[in-house]
């Protein structure tokens, strides 16, 4: 079935198919259609869950905890500061291995308040242990919700699914809503190895010696290497049955491209629209968009940029007193191999600020002027 | 010859703790667990935050347990808790007691948002905070539990604490939770009755534990009980149960209250004050044991 909805409402809707059983959010802009319409379906009977309306982001993450542990799959959603209240959470989720799925509405972070798009939100939790899905369409948002459970509950690692605020969590688009049966048919329940039952007793999370600590974390780092190929196969069997593949990366037209945006989001699909014009104009030029985040597809990365003389990466964060973050993961993927090719940096669209055809024009013209960056990082339409 | 007697034993025999714990000698906490779990059985699940129980339990792989226990986050014993009884709910076992099982500190001050917010939605767990008056796991500093006059690492001797303890059996009390009681490790008879009356209730119930710390009180292990008891026999713990945030009920009359002084006495963190202010302190106690006794209409 066919059905025109926002961004915020496909997360829901993925939620929902994925039968979510216990959801435990907390209101914050631009995220709260996604709760209000879970809510209802709660309400209603179309979900059978248990909806804990928490007083804050923090228990929001610890109930969905909680409820992970007793053995049941939990779903949240927040933004921003939200997502930065969580963050000591975020680390027991991974830790403890509990395959939460929630999704992230990219909000810039106050002081000044403000409630519209960067990365700065998401990428800030980028080492607690996530797997991370960025998305550029509301029909992906709603498959990612899918696959990431089937991927998380595999490995017991929790899964943000990602989308811009207002450029997707707003915007409405035709989706097409899976049958629930096919859904159960590709997402079995969650039945995890261990749980908080009496009738097997344990303690989880106790006191950790240095005998015990390192090898907890390496084995959480030795599943989160699996990450990409779960998701390659989770993601060809959902082509099987939906007729959609859900990949780490989307590889536009950089084979033999002379210059590669390497960009997310929905200013991943703006990026598409300049590269056919660029190629309307004779610069042959390709867009890797990384829906993938982490762990970082170096694979793929390197096999599409390794082919490419230039490569410009678009960030619409920023690590202050470096780079922005995407520059520096691409980067450090491509440090020491034969054919690395020359990559530029630029920053656009903090705090909401529009990424149009021009933003990527300038990018264009800049990286096709200079065969090396001059500058450490090239801010676009920002006023000096 | 002496005549053989009979003791009857009036508390469930069902031991759920073992030996081999990590506690410190004479740990009131400890003998809380032991009695609340007597009380509740084997088939409860325990979210414990950062507090001396996430030590006492015993290091990883061991437990000292032998109930589920999920170590959680240091202010989220009651959001957890609330997850785990809606998981489980979920999952189909409605039978399970779910307990979150949090220090003064957990309580009183960083777990209070998360303890407020699931008690206003009247979530289906029992919360019991076992307060010996302090952070005592990371080294005795000064909690809102912490009573006035006492010393902490962080109160120290010539600035021990003027603040009063906050009143958690008040701020409970306003949530109009289903039950509400104090406990003492010196009366396991009434401790283990009001855990067994918690199990059969539905909603947030809280029990407010009495557990003394030699540590951190600097009082001798062998005085846990009597202090435990003398804090009932003073009037400054008083054993009562409230009732849906309106039905008061003193546990425990005591008909002549003994001197506070015979409390502060034992314990080496009250050892700087003078007269005056054992007086003030008597005065306090005076206090607030009418306020309750009021409340509970006598």
């Amino acid at each position: 079935m066919k059905k025109v909805i926002m961004g915020n409402h496909a997360l829901s809707y993925g939620a929902m198919l994925s039968r979510a059983q216990v959801i435990a959010a907390y209101p914050i802009t631009p995220q709260t259609q996604v709760v209000e319409l879970l809510s209802e379906m709660c309400a209603n009977g179309t979900l059978d869950a248990k909806f804990i309306k928490v007083e804050s982001e923090h228990s929001a993450m610890a109930a969905c905890l909680g409820a992970s542990m007793a053995g049941a799959r939990t779903f949240t959603a927040t933004s921003a500061q939200g997502l930065a209240l969580m963050h000591e959470m975020l680390h027991w989720a991974s830790g403890g291995r509990m395959p939460v799925v929630m999704g992230d509405i990219n909000r810039a972070m106050a002081p000044g308040w403000s409630i519209w798009t960067d990365q700065i939100d998401s990428l800030s939790q980028r080492d607690t242990g996530w797997i991370q899905f960025y998305c550029s369409s509301n029909q992906e948002v709603l498959d990612t919700v899918i696959q990431a459970y089937k991927v998380s509950e595999k490995l017991m690692i929790p899964s943000m699914v990602i989308l811009d605020a207002f450029a997707l969590s707003h915007t409405y688009e035709v989706v097409e809503i899976p049958e629930q049966e096919k859904v159960d048919a590709y997402l079995p329940p969650f039945n995890p190895p261990y749980r908080l039952t009496p009738a097997d007793p344990h303690a989880f999370g106790g006191l950790t010696s240095p005998d015990h600590y390192m090898e907890l974390r390496y084995k959480l780092q030795k599943d989160m290497e699996k990450v990409p190929a779960l998701v390659e196969e989770t993601g060809r069997e959902y082509e099987k049955m939906f007729g959609r593949y859900l990949g780490q990366v989307d590889d536009y037209l950089c084979d033999g491209a002379e210059l590669v945006f390497v960009t997310s989001g929905t200013a991943g699909l703006t990026a598409r629209v300049v590269v056919d014009e660029l190629r309307a104009q004779g610069v042959k030029a390709g867009n890797l968009r990384i829906k993938l985040f982490r762990p970082f597809p170096f694979e793929q990365v390197r096999s599409i940029l390794s082919r490419v003389p230039k490569v410009a990466v678009l960030d619409r964060n920023i690590s202050y007193g470096h780079h922005g973050v995407f520059y520096q993961e691409v980067k450090s993927a491509m440090y020491g191999l034969p054919s690395e090719p020359a990559i530029f940096g630029f920053i656009a669209g903090l705090g909401g600020r529009d990424i149009t055809r021009e933003t990527y024009k300038e990018i264009a013209d800049y990286a096709l002027k200079h065969d090396r960056p001059e500058e450490e990082i090239v801010w676009i339409g920002v006023k000096k | 010859m002496s005549k053989e007697r009979k003791m009857t034993i009036t508390l469930p025999r069902e031991e759920l703790m073992s030996s081999g714990h990590l506690a410190c000698q004479g740990c009131g906490a400890t003998l809380a667990m032991r009695y609340a779990l007597k009380a509740l059985g084997q088939k409860t699940i325990l979210c414990i935050p950062a507090c001396c129980w996430s030590v006492i339990d015993g290091p990883f792989p061991h437990s000292s347990l032998d109930v589920p226990i999920y170590h959680c986050a240091f202010e989220t014993a009651a959001s957890s808790a609330s997850g785990v009884r809606a998981g489980l709910d979920m999952v189909g076992d409605k039978e399970t007691t779910v307990m979150a099982w949090a220090g003064d500190g957990g309580t009183f001050d960083i777990g209070i948002q998360a303890l407020s917010g699931a008690a206003e939605r009247n979530e289906d767990f029992i919360y019991a905070c076992y307060d010996n008056e302090a952070y005592m796991n990371t080294g005795i500093q000064r909690s809102s539990a912490t009573p006035i006059g006492a010393w902490t690492t962080t109160t120290p001797v010539k600035h021990y604490k003027k603040e009063r303890k906050k009143d958690i059996i008040g701020i409970m009390a306003a949530h109009d939770i289903p039950y509400i009681a104090t406990a003492s490790i010196a009366y396991p008879e009434d401790m283990v009755k009001k855990f067994k009356k918690a199990k059969d209730i539905h909603g947030t119930r809280f029990i407010h534990i009495y557990a003394p710390c030699p540590t951190g009180w600097k009082s001798r292990p062998d005085d846990t009980v009597k202090l435990a008891r003398l804090a009932v026999q003073t009037g400054y713990f008083p054993l009562y149960e409230v009732e849906n945030g309106e039905k008061w009920t003193l546990n425990l009359k005591i008909k002549e209250r003994k001197p506070i002084t015979e409390y502060l006495k034992l314990q080496g963190r009250f050892r700087h004050l003078k007269q005056d202010e054992i007086d003030l302190i008597q005065a306090e106690v005076d206090n607030n044991y009418q306020k309750i006794l009021k409340k509970c209409g006598l």
